[in-house]
């Protein structure tokens, strides 16, 4: 209490400063008045009895200084003189502390950006309960290591497994869902009963999903997204037990899932409900459309789940040769299934970062380094002065403090406006796929990356100087002359880091060159036909108002002829899957009179109407192009594409082989009329597949992609596509309007590409322009240290050409040296990043050679301006300069 | 003079208090040469041990200070005993009466018979 009371006397002490001083003074006044006029009385000459009375008093500023301290906290006030003077001496070099708390500022915002992405994809766990334990369970199978699980062995998984709790499976849909002015077509999911408990999930409102609901011919219900209650059902409580029509089925509402809930796979599902066990597909067990989710038991491993259900596949391979032959299991976390594919460009995004705050904290160390060089005399008065070293080194720390936490506070500015801005960059429809991004923004994780980095930058900016400080004696700041030998020492010092600089920035510049040059490469890839006026547009039906397969053909002709009965539109033509997609959706095929070892032939299956290969441009290698009376009255034909046909019918004839099933059923045999030019199917940067594809009038479907060519920019045409399949069958939706070149560009892998490319390319431009203000300021520093010299060298005749090329040969040995290191850097950095390289190798020489050029380019003229002050020195004034 | 002992640690403070419970309000210097008189110029005592003393015991709220006018018509910085400075007199005063006792029968003679 009482010692209370004193610390909180001497806290205020710290403030009224003035006054304390007078009344010091006035006391100590009076204090030798008394014992100088004592001391007169015992008979003492004046002189004596002043003498006596200081020396009673031991002094006057001792004195002083111990009545300070006492009326103080001595450790705060010096710190707060420090503050003072740091402000002082910041506000005197302003042009040093913006610089130091920019460059640091941009270091950190991109790192924490950066990490922020880094965080909420893969660091931050599920959002749900146990998370580690939730695994992804699929089937493998050869060209696809994840491969869907058919519906019948997702059964035998979920009996004979002894790894999981439990076993669930999900598949996408959708559904179209009528409001008063249109027919939407909604994504959907579709699940097993189970498969919210096994995530250890429950709905916000009503009920989960029973078994009778998965059982064939159960009651159909729904469950609601959060989103869709609140958009499409007004949030109302009473929705639970209400009936809703989806693709004109009825359905009943059981339930409402919670805001929070996601589940990334089907990140856009509106409506979720249970599998459909009777489906066309759910019945073959060589049918794969489902994806699995399970929650290992206590104990068991990754290991041990993945080798018991390998033996449950190898059972069922026995069992059923035909349609499980080379299916195995994969057994992944669950969190890897959802955001590994963003790892590789994440952690290439993290390295960039990095090393731009790496070039950002070597730039700032030259910057105080040099600036602690130029502090050496006044450093050498505070000590001779009688600051002690620990005095000197607390004032190092503050600046260092007061620096950095300014810098970082910037720099989290910075970092939040950066992150969201970011993420406004990712489109809309792939933003859905990412719900981990969706709550995007300072956690703890983040604050604790933020805080790490600004502690580095307070270790830098105060340690730094300290160090020099410590390394040179400051009496030696007092000497004459003393810059030569501590100035050789900080060039030293200053050249090795600007080539450390300059190394990074070739790194970053050559990283950022070969991403450039991979998304250029993804972006003229050859496509195997014409993107450019190519309008397109997803369409769905319901099947129950479509069930026959004349219905289906007929709706189909119907929409071609009207779509190409618009203004500008040249042709029309359906497709099962449109191109540039993905390569999936396959067959196993076999082909007739040729021997046949049980192994899959597994090759992409598209089902296209019979003006799709001139309407999207693709040509025609050999025989015909489908007729639109090639329905099931027909014989079944197929054309095939050319990487199937070298592949399969080397140097043979394809035209008019047969093809069929694994077993070769009699229903399942078509003749090959065509050969087709490879074009993309797949993903922009996938290797072209085996393809076929069928007539659509063989193999109707109530949902396709149509495609249109037209006279005029697609763009143009798009609002029209829909409103004229709407006013011809209104209960028909359709959605997912754009052009083909609009598809291309804003697909996932080029989405990454772009990405990856665009902030990697603002990193090596931030690096580059600091690794040449780098450069320049050790050349300048450089230069006004041998001003001297020169002026020598002039006045014995050297000629301004000379002097040029003494400064132009330090730093070209400089630059050089950093474009080597940075050289060698760079093709073991794209190694490692090779994943994100497309059509370019890791050591494109091209790259290497134009970076290489531009970095000798910058470093020269980064190094003109000190070599032409150089030059100009006039050699009189330098000499008396000194 | 130069064989004067210097004041004990923690022992300054309770000499002060008892000084200006006998003397009433008196200056710095008046407190210094009263300490010195009652040791029977044994003690010495520096300035510059005394004044911060003073300003703890001020910070702590024992003593308080007035300017005032000295017995000489100078001005002077006079302090007063605080109720709370009483009190820890009172405290303080015993408790050393308690330890200089103990350690009294330590170092006493051995008076017990045996």
């Amino acid at each position: 209490m009482k010692t209370l009371r004193a610390w909180m006397m001497r806290l205020g002490g710290l403030f009224s400063n003035e006054r304390r001083e007078t009344e010091m003074a006035e006391e100590i006044q009076s204090l030798l008045e008394m014992h100088i006029a004592e001391n007169l009385r015992a008979g003492m000459t004046p002189v004596q009895a002043r003498r006596e009375a200081l020396l009673k008093l031991g002094g006057v500023e001792p004195f002083k200084e111990a009545y300070r301290d006492r009326s103080t906290v001595p450790l705060l006030e010096h710190l707060m003189l420090d503050l003072r003077f740091t402000a002082r001496q910041l506000r005197r070099t302003p042009a040093f502390a913006a610089t130091v708390m920019l460059v640091l500022a941009l270091g950190m915002c991109a790192n924490v950006a950066i990490f922020a992405f880094v965080d909420a994809a893969l660091i931050k766990p599920l959002p749900y309960p146990d998370p580690t334990r939730l695994m992804a369970v699929s089937e493998a199978s050869g060209p696809f290591p994840r491969a869907n699980l058919s519906y019948l062995d997702y059964q035998d998984w979920k009996q004979f497994n002894t790894a999981f709790r439990s076993l669930d499976v999900y598949s996408g849909g959708g559904f179209l869902f009528s409001t008063p002015t249109a027919v939407e077509p909604t994504e959907a999911g579709r699940v097993s009963a189970g498969f919210l408990r096994t995530l250890g999930v429950t709905p916000l409102l009503g009920r989960d999903f029973s078994a009778i609901e998965e059982a064939p011919g159960g009651p159909h219900v729904v469950m609601l997204s959060y989103r869709t209650w609140q958009q499409r059902f007004g949030g109302r409580s009473d929705v639970v037990g209400q009936g809703v029509t989806l693709s004109g089925e009825a359905y009943t509402v059981i339930g409402v899932l919670r805001a929070d809930f996601h589940f990334a796979p089907l990140g856009a599902a509106e409506f979720w409900t249970t599998i459909d066990q009777k489906g066309s597909c759910e019945i073959r067990r060589s049918c794969h459309n489902l994806d699995g989710v399970a929650r290992l038991k206590d104990g068991v491993t990754i290991l041990n789940a993945l080798a018991n259900l390998a033996a449950v596949a190898r059972q069922l391979e026995q069992q059923f040769p035909d349609s499980n032959r080379e299916r195995g299991a994969s057994v992944i976390p669950l969190t890897e299934e959802i955001s590994g594919n963003f790892r590789p460009i994440l952690m290439v995004l993290m390295g960039g970062a990095g090393l731009l705050l790496l070039i950002a904290s070597v730039n700032v160390a030259s910057l105080v380094l040099a600036r602690s060089e130029g502090r050496r005399r006044e450093m050498a008065v505070r000590s001779a002065m009688g600051a002690s070293l620990a005095r000197l080194w607390s004032q190092f720390v503050t600046e260092g403090l007061v620096l950095a936490l300014a810098a970082s506070a910037l720099g989290l500015l910075l970092a939040n406006w950066g992150m969201q801005a970011l993420k406004g960059l990712i489109p809309a429809d792939m933003i859905s796929s990412m719900p981990f991004l969706l709550d995007l923004g300072f956690n703890w994780r983040v604050l604790a990356y933020a805080g790490a980095v600004a502690a580095v930058s307070v270790v830098l900016l105060s340690v730094t100087p300290a160090v020099h400080l410590a390394m040179s004696r400051t009496r030696d700041g007092l000497m004459e002359g003393s810059r030569g030998s501590a100035g050789n020492a900080w060039r030293r010092l200053g050249s090795r880091l600007v080539v450390v600089e300059l190394a990074i920035a070739m790194v970053l510049l050559v990283g950022a060159g070969l991403l450039g040059k991979s998304l250029y490469r993804l972006l003229h890839v050859e496509l195997g036909f014409r993107a450019d006026h190519l309008a397109t547009i997803e369409v769905a039906a319901p099947n129950v108002r479509y069930q026959k397969n004349e219905q289906r053909i007929a709706l189909g002709r119907e929409i071609v002829r009207t779509v190409e009965s618009l203004p500008g539109v040249q042709s029309a033509a359906l497709t099962s899957l449109e191109p540039v997609s993905y390569n999936g959706n396959t067959d196993w095929i076999r082909f007739v009179e040729k021997p046949y070892d049980g192994k899959h032939i597994e090759v992409n299956e598209r089902d296209v109407s019979s003006g799709f290969f001139q309407t999207i441009g693709a040509k025609l290698v050999r025989g015909r192009y489908f007729t639109d009376d090639e329905d099931d009255s027909k014989p079944k034909v197929v054309i095939i594409n050319q990487t199937l046909a070298n592949k399969y019918f080397p140097g043979e004839e394809p035209i008019g082989r047969q093809i069929g099933d694994t077993t070769l059923s009699s229903k399942s045999i078509k003749t090959i009329i065509g050969v087709i030019e490879d074009f993309k199917d797949g993903a922009l940067d996938s290797e072209v597949w085996p393809a076929e594809y069928h007539p659509f009038n063989q193999d109707p479907d109530t949902y396709f992609v149509l495609m249109a060519r037209t006279s005029q920019k697609p763009e143009a045409v798009l609002p029209e596509l829909g409103a004229a399949i709407h006013r011809l069958h209104p209960e028909v939706g359709s959605s997912g309007e754009a052009t083909m070149e609009g598809r291309i560009n804003n697909s996932m892998t080029a989405y990454l590409h772009r990405s990856s490319a665009w902030l990697v390319g603002t990193f090596a431009a931030t690096a580059l322009l600091l690794g040449v203000v780098g450069l320049y300021g050790v050349i300048a520093y450089s230069v006004s240290q041998r001003t001297r010299e020169i002026g020598v060298r002039m006045a014995l005749g050297a000629a301004h050409g000379s002097v040029y090329r003494l400064i132009l040969k330090e730093a070209g040995w400089l630059a050089s040296l950093g474009i080597g290191l940075g050289a060698a850097g760079s093709v073991g950095a794209a190694t490692l990043a090779r994943k994100l390289l497309f059509g370019v190798s890791s050591w494109d020489v091209e790259t290497l050679f134009a970076v290489a050029v531009t970095l000798g380019i910058a470093a020269v003229v980064a190094s003109f301006v000190p070599a032409r002050r150089a030059a100009s020195v006039n050699p009189v004034e330098a000499l008396r300069a000194e | 003079m130069g064989n004067k002992a210097d004041v004990w640690q923690g022992t300054l403070a309770l000499m002060v208090l008892k000084t200006l419970e006998s003397l009433g309000p008196l200056h710095g210097y008046g407190i210094a040469r009263r300490i010195e008189q009652t040791s029977g110029n044994l003690l010495s005592l520096n300035y510059g041990t005394l004044y911060p003393a003073l300003l703890k015991l001020e910070q702590e709220g024992s003593i308080a200070s007035e300017w005032g006018l000295s017995e000489n018509n100078r001005k002077a910085k006079f302090y007063k005993l605080t109720r709370a400075g009483r009190k820890q007199l009172q405290r303080e005063a015993r408790d050393w009466a308690q330890a200089n006792a103990i350690l009294a029968r330590f170092l006493a003679p051995n008076e017990d018979p045996a």
